[in-house]
């Protein structure tokens, strides 16, 4: 058993040894398919909006539309308010052009549509191609900013009405900001049919901010009853100054009820605010921990449990992260189709790539300076510049493009005011994955268990028939197979390139410092620690001073508890 | 009476050999090279160019920079990976001094206007005077040092606890420096240096470099002189058996926080000399790598004697200097191939490996 | 409860006449240590527990000046956490330890016991590996440890006796200036021996001294051991039975951190109860 695993991993080492000049010689014509299949998932959805192919308007509108055929800026902002007036979704094709300068128009005034996508030339009433004319020959409307100011919401409130839930979000999004009270009945009316909960906070949003400056008493407190309740964060300027006073010393709002019911609010919208930026501080923290505990836990089993200071740690974050773009070129080159799930691959591939590097590490040199942990030390920072170089050399001194999965784009929204990308998530999740893993190979498994037992009592163990030496081996390629994991993650959230690696090794070892070594737990609690910490502290005092103030908080947590968090106590402890 | 014990302390520490070998090399760097670099003609093939002179200087405050270390290292069994934040403290220090005497028309540099300032923030005070910039020069690292060594001390952090935590202060210092508002030029750091007291700097060569030879055979003597008495045998015993000698009486803690200090200030020192050779501090000198690759210059040589790290910094300087610019590509390489390749194959460096072949030869 | 009995002494430990505070009254390094009571260590109620274990509990034991005294006792019985708790490495969660009349060790660091007289020896020989065998007893010799003054400390003459004293009664005459790293284990155990008696030390801890000696080397070392007493108080944690039949005049026997019987030889050996847990596995 333990043979077959010994000629598989020579196998594996000579395979990764041969494939890697080759993989680095294909990756420059694998970049140019991966920037193809890359795209993106919002573009995506407006393109399907946009597109005129096949479709044909009906009279009434191709009339009004008719009217944007003019060079004239008068008559254009004209026309363009009749479009928004007819509230015809069909008509947002050839808005989206004329926005996009990709509206043309020919002598007898036929408008004709650039595809954005293929640049054929079609019309925009019926939607057949015009092969046989040319941009050159054609005139365009002329589309200066305050087109596109008056172009926004019309676009907004006829998107408003669309089947896709993110153009209905943005279009609510745009109202929100930029309510026009022309556009109140058909807001009012995407409010009572909007079913997204956030899409229909957005037009209540815009349509109070529209009554805000109503004649009306009911509809201005109705308003403001209403600002209060979503607690609109954009609305507070306006609300704070309902309750001031102007140059004469009235009030600017004459009745009382309202200027407390904006008082009230603004309160609300405040504590809101801080309670958003506590939580968010909280997630970015978590988030930031994560990163590090991917970054640190390779190196809390390698140093944690064996001792050994892995100064090249960084740089097989760096390999795991190469790995994930050698993969994804790979599946963009041979197998397009599975493109979008070649981060699947990455994290087995990652794994078993840095854990073979890990292996040759350790057989090649580390083996022979057991007890000697400073030497170690100057070692394997020797191991890391000639992993660097190496990387250099085979894939270029630049950073390499990873492209995250359209899975993987995005952010999720926690609570108002509080989102995170969706990458940061995935991170989190991958980071329990991580701690989950490693609970379950060092717990579970008979390498867990003689790992444990070598840790303990070296010379036990081996007496009780535990090849300590293989065993050292093997607990080392975990460790470097977790942070070639460390690595796949990192390549989804920071730029890849040789000298990446540089970044995280000292960051790694203060989080394995601070948690104290051979406990899971510890180097968990202090990553999140730091992560949080530090995020807390980057408000006040920047971001640089917050990571040195940690830093130093790190060096009088020592002071207390020269042992990190969770220190092995007793006797063992003791030299 | 008193004089005269000291010069035969001095005396004994070394044997007849080793001084006569000390003072030739004196010799060599106080007399030959200026000879070489102003009586020879300039065609002369064994003229020696400005630009030598400078990297020479250069070589020899790194050399002290390495002699620093090996105190630490080489004699107490401390290895720091954080000179780098004292070398460069010194070379701020002495930046500083070079930035407002090249502003001595009233004038502030762009990065302090910059800061809103109208003129110099009351950090930069004083720095106009050399006296002053001489104290600040041993002050600023000393007073560092003597903080954080304290604190690691005093909680019993060792080995390579210790290593890495001082890998973080010089990290922390590396990025607080890279700040604009810190005032201190940020990542360009202090440069368009003129003149030190008095003397044009492009002309000042030969004069940076004599004060450089000076200076090492000086923190030479006295690095000799700790290893050589009571307190180096102290140190030694720190290194071997920190336990044992705790159970002595001895207080370990002052016997490091003195030898880190002193340790530090050396290394400040080899920073100020080296910024007027260079004309250029900024916080990459505080980049961690830097601060390892000192420790390879004193494994090289040979930890635990001071000739050995004064040559290890020689050796790995004039093949860096050369492969960087012969072989761009291979220095990483060869660099990494030295790490591993010495602590493999050399643990006692070259002077140990001389030593054996001596002995064998015996 | 605990932390009442604790800041009660503390406040006792104020309000003591003889002393004023802490840091006015430092004692001086070479402090004399007040024996007159014919006690050298006191040791009261100490107890000490690691994650719930009690490797020591409700320890009392008392040294006499000039006493001989070997410690016996099970594996995990708590000898090596009492001298770690003598010798300042150690702090008990309660009891107090003073040493003669006069100095609370509890309240002293590692060092400042050893000035204060107390020299141990450890179980695994350690010795300045790299220092020749003269410069370690040099090391030890009783002597200022401040930093600077090491810096131009030179041994006189005086000095220079003693140490070739203590050379001879080790029996390392011949091996003055090899690396002490050189010396067999027999010893390295003997030139620990001689470090802590240059020291000068009022009492003496010594653990497992003839571990890995041979029978010969033994012999010497009782024969050294019982002439230290009387001069100084020597405290031995052996193994080996025969080693402490024929040095011990007083046995102490401990048992899963506190003492289970005291007494000559003969009389330890007759309790049924050492019988029962330590010697009756032996026998």
């Amino acid at each position: 058993m333990r043979t077959t695993a010994w000629t598989l991993c020579r196998a594996l080492t000579v395979c990764v040894l041969l494939a890697l000049p080759l993989t680095a010689a294909a990756m420059d014509s694998a970049d140019e398919r991966v920037q193809e299949l890359d795209e993106n998932p919002e573009a995506a959805a407006e393109r399907e909006l946009a597109s005129v192919a096949g479709r044909e308007l009906d009279a009434g509108t191709a009339e009004v539309l008719a009217g944007l055929a003019t060079t004239d800026r008068a008559t254009l902002e004209q026309a363009i308010e009749q479009v928004a007036a007819l509230q015809d979704p069909e008509a947002l094709p050839t808005l989206f052009a004329l926005r996009d300068r990709r509206l043309y128009f020919t002598d007898d005034q036929t408008l004709i549509i650039e595809d954005s996508d293929d640049g054929s030339l079609r019309e925009a009433v019926t939607g057949r191609e015009r092969p046989d004319l040319e941009t050159s020959q054609l005139s365009q409307p002329r589309v200066t900013n305050t087109v596109r100011r008056a172009l926004r919401p019309t676009i907004a409130a006829l998107q408003i009405f669309s089947d896709d839930d993110a153009a209905r979000r943005a279009a609510a999004d745009e109202l929100a900001e930029n309510p026009q009270p022309e556009l109140r009945e058909a807001i009012k009316r995407a409010a009572e049919e909007e079913d997204d909960a956030a899409t229909e906070r957005l037009l209540n949003i815009a349509l109070a901010q529209l009554d805000l400056d109503s004649e009306d008493d009911a509809r201005r407190l109705e308003a403001v009853k209403l600002i209060a309740e979503v607690r609109a964060n954009r609305l507070r300027s306006d609300l704070a100054a309902m309750t001031g006073r102007d140059d004469d010393g009235n009030y600017v709002e004459p009745v009382a009820e309202i200027r407390e019911a904006a008082a009230a609010g603004v309160r609300a919208i405040d504590r809101r605010a801080a309670f958003a930026s506590f939580a968010s501080n909280f997630v970015y923290g978590l988030s930031m921990g994560s990163v590090l505990l991917l970054a640190a836990m390779g190196l809390a089993i390698v140093f944690g449990l064996m001792g050994v200071i892995n100064m090249a740690h960084g740089e097989l974050l760096m390999i795991g992260a190469y790995t994930t773009y050698v993969t994804q070129n790979l599946f963009a080159l041979l197998a397009p189709e599975w493109f979008h799930y070649y981060l699947v691959a990455a994290v087995p591939l990652a794994f078993v790539v840095t854990a073979v590097v890990g292996i040759l590490m350790e057989r090649g040199i580390i083996r022979f300076l057991y007890h000697r942990p400073l030497e170690t030390l100057l070692a394997t920072w020797g191991i890391s510049l000639i992993l660097i170089q190496t990387v250099r050399w085979l894939f270029g001194a630049q950073n390499v493009a990873v492209s995250s999965p359209p899975w993987f784009a995005g952010s999720v929204q926690l609570m108002q005011g509080v989102s995170l990308s969706t990458s940061r998530v995935g991170v989190i999740l991958f980071a329990v994955f991580v701690v989950a893993l490693v609970w379950y190979l060092m717990n579970r498994t008979r390498l867990g268990l003689e790992v444990r037992a070598v840790m303990q009592n070296r010379d036990m163990a081996a007496v009780l028939g535990v090849p300590a030496k293989r065993v050292d081996m093997w607990t080392f390629a975990v460790g470097a197979g977790v942070a070639g994991l460390g690595g796949v993650a990192l390549s989804q959230i920071v730029n890849v390139g040789p000298e990446m690696g540089q970044n995280y090794i000292v960051d790694s070892f203060m989080v394995v410092v601070l948690g104290g070594v051979g406990n899971l737990l510890g180097p968990v609690f202090s990553a999140l620690g730091i992560g949080v910490t530090t995020k807390f502290l980057e408000p006040a005092a920047g971001a640089v001073l917050a990571t040195i103030l940690v830093f130093a908080a790190i060096i009088l947590f020592i002071q207390w508890r020269p042992q990190g968090i969770f220190a092995l106590k007793g006797r063992a402890a003791d030299d | 009476m008193q004089s005269q014990s000291a010069l035969s302390r001095l005396g004994r520490l070394h044997s007849g050999t080793a001084w006569a070998v000390l003072a030739v090399l004196a010799v060599v760097a106080l007399v030959v090279v200026p000879v070489l670099h102003t009586v020879l003609p300039q065609d002369s093939p064994l003229y020696m160019p400005g630009w030598m002179v400078t990297l020479a200087g250069r070589f020899l405050c790194l050399a002290l920079v390495a002699l620093a270390l090996d105190l630490i290292w080489g004699y107490t069994g401390i290895l720091s990976l954080g000179h780098g934040v004292f070398f460069a403290m010194g070379g701020y220090v002495m930046g500083a001094h070079l930035t407002r005497v090249a502003h001595d028309d009233g004038s502030v540099p762009n990065f302090i206007q910059w800061l809103d300032y109208s003129d110099w923030p009351w950090y930069w005070a004083g720095f106009e005077s050399f006296a002053f910039t001489a104290v600040m020069i041993a002050l600023v690292p000393g007073v560092l040092a003597f903080i954080f060594g304290f604190l690691a001390f005093r909680s019993r952090v060792r080995g390579v606890y210790f290593a890495i935590i001082t890998q973080a202060l010089t990290f922390g210092g590396m990025h607080l420096f890279y700040r604009t508002e810190t005032g201190f030029g940020g990542d360009t750091g202090l440069t368009d240096f003129d003149s030190l007291l008095g003397f044009d700097l492009a002309q000042a060569q030969l004069g940076l470099f004599l004060a450089s030879a000076v200076v090492l055979i000086m923190a030479y003597l006295l690095c000799r002189w700790i290893v050589t008495s009571k307190l180096g045998r102290v140190l030694t015993a720190i290194r071997d058996a920190e336990t044992r000698l705790r159970f002595t009486g001895y207080d370990p803690l002052r016997y490091k926080l003195f030898v880190w200090v002193v340790s530090a200030v050396l290394c400040g020192i080899a920073g100020a000399l080296y910024v007027p050779q260079t004309g250029v501090i900024n916080p990459s000198e505080m980049a961690p790598p830097q601060s390892i690759e000192m420790a390879i210059w004193v494994a090289l040589g040979g930890r635990g004697t001071l000739a050995g790290a004064i040559l290890g910094a020689g050796i790995v300087n004039v093949v860096k200097t050369w492969a960087t610019s012969a072989y761009p590509d291979l220095w990483l390489y060869i660099l990494g191939g030295i790490f591993i390749g010495v602590t493999l194959f050399l643990p006692h460096g070259v002077v140990g490996l001389l030593r054996r072949r001596k002995e064998a030869s015996q | 409860m605990n932390t009442l009995a604790k800041s009660m002494d503390d406040f006792r430990e104020l309000m003591r006449r003889d002393q004023v505070f802490d840091i006015v009254n430092r004692p001086a390094d070479n402090a004399t240590v007040d024996m007159s009571h014919g006690v050298a260590l006191y040791l009261e109620s100490i107890t000490k527990s690691f994650d719930g274990f009690r490797a020591l509990d409700d320890l009392t034991l008392y040294i006499g000046d000039g006493e001989l005294r070997c410690i016996i006792g099970p594996n995990g019985a708590g000898k090596t956490t009492l001298m770690d708790v003598i010798t300042g490495k150690t702090r008990p969660d309660a009891g107090t330890a003073w040493f003669g009349n006069r100095i609370n060790l509890l309240r002293l660091k590692e060092h400042e016991v050893a000035q204060r007289g107390i020299g141990r020896k450890f179980q695994k020989p350690t010795v300045y590996e790299n220092h020749s065998v003269f410069e370690n007893l040099e090391l030890a010799m009783h002597a200022n440890r401040g930093v600077v003054t090491s810096l131009t400390w030179r041994l006189n003459g005086e000095q220079a006796d003693r140490i070739d004293e203590v050379l001879e009664l080790i029996g390392l005459t011949g091996e003055r200036d090899r690396l002490a790293g050189l010396l067999s284990h027999g010893q390295k155990q003997w030139l620990e021996i001689g470090s802590l008696l240059m020291q000068n030390p009022r009492l003496l801890l010594v653990d497992e001294p003839v571990a890995g000696m041979t029978g010969q080397e033994t012999e010497a070392t009782a024969e050294l051991l019982t002439s230290l007493a009387g001069k100084h108080s020597v405290v031995v944690v052996e193994h080996d039975m025969d080693f402490v039949r024929s040095i011990a005049r007083q046995v102490t026997v401990l048992h899963q951190g506190s003492v289970l019987a005291e007494g000559s030889m003969d009389q330890v050996q007759n309790n049924p109860r050492v019988r029962e847990v330590y010697l009756g596995e032996e026998e």
